[in-house]
Order: structure tokens, then sequence, then C-alpha cells
């Protein structure tokens, strides 16, 4: 039977749709992974073993009997802690929703059950998605699968590193500002964030919703196309939801493994991003290279273009996200649902009941941001900051406009810089901003972004990943260039770049099986 | 750089409802005013010419059919209170009045 934890999730659904493998057997193989790393990895803030056995023998019953079952029924999958489960905790990373078990399930959780996905349990993340290395989360960092001392990027590090450390195959992400694509690429995963509007936000604990999206993390482009296909599609819970009928992404992923499906593809090179400036790591900017002239040797036609704007992306972006996260966390009140703490003195109102909480509730970069967005959108600052930031959004989509005109795809690093250690950049908010320098604009354009491993930086022997964007609702061209990228990329190194991760001390597992000898 | 106050931030933080220790007082006052010092810079290509944009796809008037739904039971919708009393939210006093 092998290892089923190192499977891609197309190949498990392979084995498991031939009856090869059971999905109780993928389940439990992921269950005794999860025991056996996360101790040290910390992906995970719930994991609900039970009833995932309890689902996945479901499906193994209804497979049995000869029901016609989807193309990913049975494969596990780990939910980001953003995400609402009726049946799971569901805390956004803060200690001001610890333990609240929601009365409903996301639009995108639900679509995975009537699949047939098998849920895992919950990812860790930065506390309501505000942060780049988890180490916002009010339940402690995770650690990157590739050197435990290292952040696995954020705010979804969770969900990254647990397909890294291959605890599950498939997870979902949310994407504010590159919460999915910058810890894919930090890494060595794969993740995707949808053109805005193409995957639902219903019960996605809302950041900023104008530019939230929630998308599929995976260890393949075709598995995170298989993912896409479950979970988009309009949805009349959310208002921003958009209508149209999508491609097949799962088909659009095989059209890129074929030969020459590169040929005559235009690809931009944003000359603002492409690593040159300040910030950016020689390896990232080495591999970068190489994989534009692996593109180039691809048939794929180069163009350089130019986004002048996107200097001013990080700057808009944390004014329009504070500004908008502090309207949104405005919910958390003490009353509807989370912590309520009374204050130590004085009269108890509802007003000071809700201060205390909010302080005991709320970690230090969630304030910061809150505060941040108050003053954004106070009277007398409101033009200067606020509405300056709206107009530099506008000037940024121009920017897209344009170089979509002379290119079918754009392509930048993931991330300016590889995994950085953990503690290193926690006292320093302006320096973990600028981590998201290449991925904000597409958020701010609302533009479907793909992050890809391309390699190892020579450096540090860390991985190393690109961005391919598209224009709003193209995202099918994302999978087939990234499947037509990951092809070659794979072909020359003779695997994939995962198997080259640094084995996980299975400390538990050892000590069981020892115990049981 | 621009002048943020420790009573400026005590006052944003009073608007946001959060109580705020004087430690943190003191740090987020020397952070606020780096940053706003930093995204300050938008204001330099935000001219009077260039539109605002609120929204990454515009939609208007999105609206479904007027029929009835089933929403949340009380029992669901309470049941993430801090405190409940029968099928009500409970509450401290709003006004500062004797409960």
């Amino acid at each position: 039977m092998g290892d089923l934890t190192r499977l891609t999730a197309s190949a498990l659904a392979e084995k498991l749709a031939s009856g090869e493998v059971s999905s109780v057997q993928a389940t439990k193989a992921h269950l005794d992974r999860i025991a056996a790393v996360d101790p040290d990895v910390h992906a995970f803030l719930h994991v609900a073993s039970d009833r995932a056995l309890e689902t996945a023998a479901g499906v193994d019953a209804r497979r049995a009997a000869g029901e016609k079952l989807g193309p990913l029924a049975g494969v596990p999958i780990a939910i980001k802690d953003v995400l609402c489960t009726y049946d799971m905790p569901s805390t956004s990373g803060s200690k001001i929703l610890d333990g609240w078990v929601p009365p409903y399930d996301a639009t995108v959780v639900r679509k995975l059950r009537e699949a047939d996905l098998v849920p895992l349990g919950k990812t860790n993340m930065d506390e309501f998605a505000m942060g780049s290395s988890t180490e916002h989360s009010a339940f402690g960092p995770t650690h990157n699968p590739w050197d435990l001392e290292r952040i696995p990027g954020g705010s979804g590090g969770g969900s990254a590193a647990a397909v890294a450390s291959f605890e599950a195959p498939l997870a979902l992400g949310s994407d504010t500002g590159g919460s999915i694509r910058q810890p894919a690429a930090v890494t060595g995963s794969v993740g995707v964030k949808p053109t805005y509007g193409g995957v639902s936000r219903y019960g996605a604990i809302a950041l900023a919703s104008s530019l939230d999206q929630v998308g599929p993390v995976s260890r393949s482009v075709l598995d995170a196309a298989l993912l896409h296909d479950v979970i988009a599609g309009h949805d009349p819970l959310d208002s921003t939801s958009l209508t149209e009928q999508w491609p097949s992404m799962t088909d659009a992923a095989r059209q890129g493994l074929k030969d020459d499906a590169l040929k005559g593809v235009r690809v931009g090179v944003v000359k603002e991003i492409s690593g040159r400036g300040d910030g950016f790591q020689p390896g990232v900017k080495q591999r970068f290279d190489e994989t534009v002239q692996l593109l180039t040797a691809a048939g794929a036609e180069i163009v350089e273009v130019s986004a002048p704007s996107f200097e001013y992306a990080v700057a808009a972006y944390y004014l329009i996200l504070p500004a908008e996260a502090s309207s949104n966390l405005a919910r958390f009140d003490s009353v509807r649902f989370g912590l309520r703490v009374t204050p130590q003195s004085g009269p108890v109102t509802s007003e000071r009941v809700m201060a205390a909480t909010r302080d005991a509730g709320f970690g230090l970069e969630v304030k910061r941001r809150i505060i941040l967005g108050t003053y954004a959108l106070s009277a007398g600052y409101y033009d200067a900051y606020y509405g300056s930031a709206q107009k530099v959004r506008t000037l940024i989509q121009r920017d897209f406009a344009a170089a979509f005109d002379k290119a079918d795809v754009l392509i930048s690093p993931a991330a300016p810089t590889t995994a950085f250690k953990l503690g290193e950049k926690i006292d320093d908010p302006l320096a973990m901003y600028l981590n998201d320098v290449t991925t904000i604009p597409a958020n701010l354009a609302g533009v479907p972004g793909l992050a890809l491993p391309v390699g190892l930086a020579p450096e540090d022997g860390l991985p190393v990943g690109v961005q391919i964007m598209a224009p709003a609702r193209a995202d099918a061209r994302l999978y087939t260039v990234g499947a037509a990228l990951e092809r070659l990329l794979e072909a020359g190194w003779g695997h994939p770049l995962l198997s080259r991760a640094p084995a996980l001390a299975e400390t538990e597992m050892f000590a069981s099986e020892e115990g049981a000898v | 750089m621009p002048d943020i106050s420790a009573d400026q931030v005590r006052h944003l933080a009073d608007l946001a409802r959060i109580d705020l220790s004087d430690a943190e007082l003191t740090s987020l006052t020397a952070e606020l005013a780096q940053i706003v010092e930093s995204v300050a810079k938008v204001s330099e290509v935000a001219t009077p010419d260039v539109p605002a944009t609120s929204h990454p796809i515009p939609m208007t008037n999105v609206f479904r059919e007027d029929v009835e739904v089933p929403g949340l039971t009380v029992e669901q919708a309470l049941s993430g209170a801090p405190d409940r009393e029968g099928d009500f939210f409970r509450v401290p006093p709003i006004l500062g009045e004797e409960a």
C-alpha cells in the first residue's frame, strides 16, 4: 500500500476510486501522521479524529454500495480555522473565540462535505488572519517543516505546514494580502487565491471584506485545481459572489501537462516586483530568473511590463485592511458569541464589559490594526488616508489592465525572502508587513494568483516560490501555466520539491510502536 | 512624522472599545506614528482626477428572490452566547442604571 500520506490528492483519489485503498485507511494514515509530527509542527488547532474516521467509513460504505462519488470523495482535508464548521471549534486564531462552535458551516465547508471530502481538523493561523508568520496566533506559532526554527508563513501557516509535512494532502486557506500564497512560497507547497468573488466568503470570519478570498492549498497544481472546482461557484449567501459558470480548473491543469502548453504564452515580468529591489533575497531572485529562462526555453514569450503604482500597494493595503477590519471586528462585542470579561473595578456597564473583553480577547497585532483603522477612518483624516488608499487601488487596477494588454499572465516571486526565523520580525510590524509586497497588488485589484515552488535558495536551502497572476475571471490560465511550469521543474529535478524536505522526527509514533514490541 | 499623541491613541482605543494598559498605550503610540508615516505616501499619487475604488469587482443591486428561507433557531442563535435569560441574550446594563 505504501505510505498513503506521501501521495498527491489526485493519486490518492485514483486509489480510492479503484478500491485499492479505503478512505478509512487513508484517513487513519493522515491522523497517525498528525499524531506523530504535529507536536513539533503545530499546524492544527483541533483534530477531529473520531468524526473523520466516521465520515471516511460512510464514504467507503457508499462507494461499496456502488454509488457514484465525486473525484475527491474520501480524500482527507485540513480546514483553516477562519472558516466556520458546525462540528468543530472555529477560533480564527483568537482567544476571543476560544472554543466557539458556530451554528452553521461556511459555504466552502458545506461544499467539501457534499463532495465527500473528509475534514481532519482546523489549522492554525495568525489571529483573524493578521500576519505573515502565524506568530500572532493566540495559540502559539506553527513551525516550518523544512526547519522547525522558522516561520511557515502566514496567516495560513497552519494549512501550508499541514500539506508540506504530509499531515493532509489538501487544505483550505484564505488570502487577504497573501495569506495563501506567501505560506506556499516558504513551505514549498502550492496555493491559489481565486478571483475575488469566485469562491464564497459566507462563513469565512471576515478580516477585510473587499480583499478576503478563500482558496486551495496543496502539494501540486492539479490538486489545487481539483479542490478549486469543489469550492468555486455562485453563492446567494455572499452578495459579492460572481454569478458566472466557471470552466473546469482540473481540465485547465491537465492542459498544462501536455507538450507545448507554454508555446506562445505571453508571460509578463512585472519590473517593480521582479526581485531587483531592496528586500529581495539573492537566492529568491536567482531562482526566479531561472524560472523565467525555463519558461522562455519552453516557448513562452517573455515581456517586461511596468506597474508603477505597485510601489504604493503596501501603503494602501495597510490603510484599507485596518479600516475594514476595525469595522468587521466590531462584532466581537461580548454579547452574542465569544468571550465576556467583566472589568475588575468600577461600574459594570455593557460598554465597559465590551472594552475589557476586547482588551483580554484580542492580541497586540489585532489591537494595533483596529486602532490604525479607526484612525484612518476618523473625521479629518479620512480623505488623506482611506480616501487616498482607495485611489491607489484604482491606479493598481489600471496597471494590471495595461499589463494584461501585453501579457496573458504575469509572474513574480511569491515572497521576497525564504522562511525567516521565528521571532525575527515579531517586534517590527513594518518589516513584517513587507513580506506581502508581491502578493498584495492582486488582492487590491481582485485578480487571481497562484504560488508554486521553483527550487531551494542556494544560500539557505529553503524553498522559493513564484507567483503567477491572471486577469480577473481567468483563473483557468493559472492552472494551465502553473501545471506546465511544475512539470518542467519536476522533470529537471527528477522529483517533487517537497521530497527534499528533511524527515520530521516521529517521536510519539516510534514511542508507541516500541512500546508495543 | 505625523503627530500622534498618547491621548489621541487613548481616544481611538475608546472609540474602538478596547481597554489598553499603559505599556500597550506607550508602544502603540510609537508604532502608530511610524506606521502612519509609512502609509501616508498614498497621498503622493492620489490626485483629484483619480476616482476611488472601494471594491475590486463592483456589483450593484444584488437581490435574492423574496421568499422565506429558514434562519437559525433560537437555540442555535443563543448557542455561543456568554449569558442568556430564556430566549434572550443577557447583557450588563447599557446606561449604567441599577441592574
